[in-house]
């Protein structure tokens, strides 16, 4: 147990320091690098909760698509590459007080909801074991039972969101 | 530490080992090079050509449809991936569901044809 918490500790710090960095950096794209540290990050955190597949797709949808998606919509605005002292403006106090809010929604919600909980001790628990309950297979018979209908939703959501960018897209 | 996470371990070997080969290659020039700068030394390097310009260039609208489209069949391999895992479980049904899945995505792509987004002018 101590291993995990100190790993937790360092990914936690990882991804906080490089959170901030994302919002105080004066370079959009050094945000976006920022953007992959702290994605890469959570990631890894969600392999300290033995969630493999919710990392493998962290790792390739956000670090791999999503960052790619923003740095197109970055190289698409007219804004400056380089160091830009308009980044910041003066709607930071209503942003910074709209954080807190959310921070204490968030925080309240989880205590809320999970208060004394313990997560299971996975000490001496096999691998098989693992990938059978919590493994891509068990998020496959999840998707093909319980989630059946959300699962063909989502490609109408998908299809919806393409279709929305190719109408803003095209110039005619 | 559970066996999941210490096979894990050999990704945090592996990242520590390719930090160090940065590190140390990296380092070793630092200490071993002459150190005299110049504005010529540090000029962007184009070829031999002095650069002109701003590093800003805006970018065509259309790298953001392949860029939502890499996004879009991202997230369907996703889905496919347990799907493949439990094939034999799923059976017809399993095929059916995908299908399904599949075809309402690729109406996307073929809007996107139909519209002409995939051509390269």
């Amino acid at each position: 147990m101590v291993a995990q918490n100190i790993a937790f500790g360092v990914l936690a710090a990882a991804t906080s320091l490089a959170a901030i960095r994302v919002v105080t950096t004066r370079n959009v794209v050094h945000a976006a690098l920022y953007l992959v540290v702290v994605l890469a990050s959570v990631g890894a955190l969600y392999i300290l909760l033995t969630a493999e597949f919710v990392a493998a797709v962290q790792i390739l949808v956000y670090v791999g698509a999503i960052v790619v998606l923003l740095l197109f919509g970055v190289m698409l605005t007219k804004a400056t590459l380089g160091e830009d002292d308009q980044l910041d403006n003066d709607q930071r106090w209503l942003g910074a007080v709209i954080a807190l809010f959310l921070l204490g929604t968030l925080s309240f919600v989880l205590v809320d909801a999970f208060g004394d909980d313990k997560l299971p001790s996975l000490e001496g628990v096999s691998r098989a074991t693992l990938e059978a309950q919590r493994g891509s297979g068990a998020v496959g018979d999840a998707i093909f039972s319980t989630f059946l209908v959300p699962f063909e939703v989502v490609s109408v959501l998908l299809l919806a969101a393409l279709v929305g960018a190719i109408v803003l897209a095209r110039r005619d | 530490m559970s066996e999941l996470l210490r096979a894990y371990l050999t990704v945090v070997v592996f990242l520590a080992a390719a930090g160090m080969l940065v590190g140390v290659s990296l380092g070793m020039g630092r200490l071993l090079r002459p150190k005299r700068p110049s504005a010529q030394k540090a000029m962007t390097y184009e070829s031999g050509v002095d650069p002109v310009g701003s590093i800003f260039g805006q970018s065509q609208v259309r790298y953001y449809i392949f860029a939502l489209l890499f996004v879009m069949f991202d997230v369907e391999a996703v889905f496919i991936f347990p799907w493949a895992l439990g094939l034999e479980v799923y059976g017809v049904f399993g095929l059916v569901e995908m299908t399904i899945f599949i075809v309402i995505l690729a109406l996307g792509l073929l809007y996107a044809w139909r519209k002409g987004v995939l051509r390269w002018v």
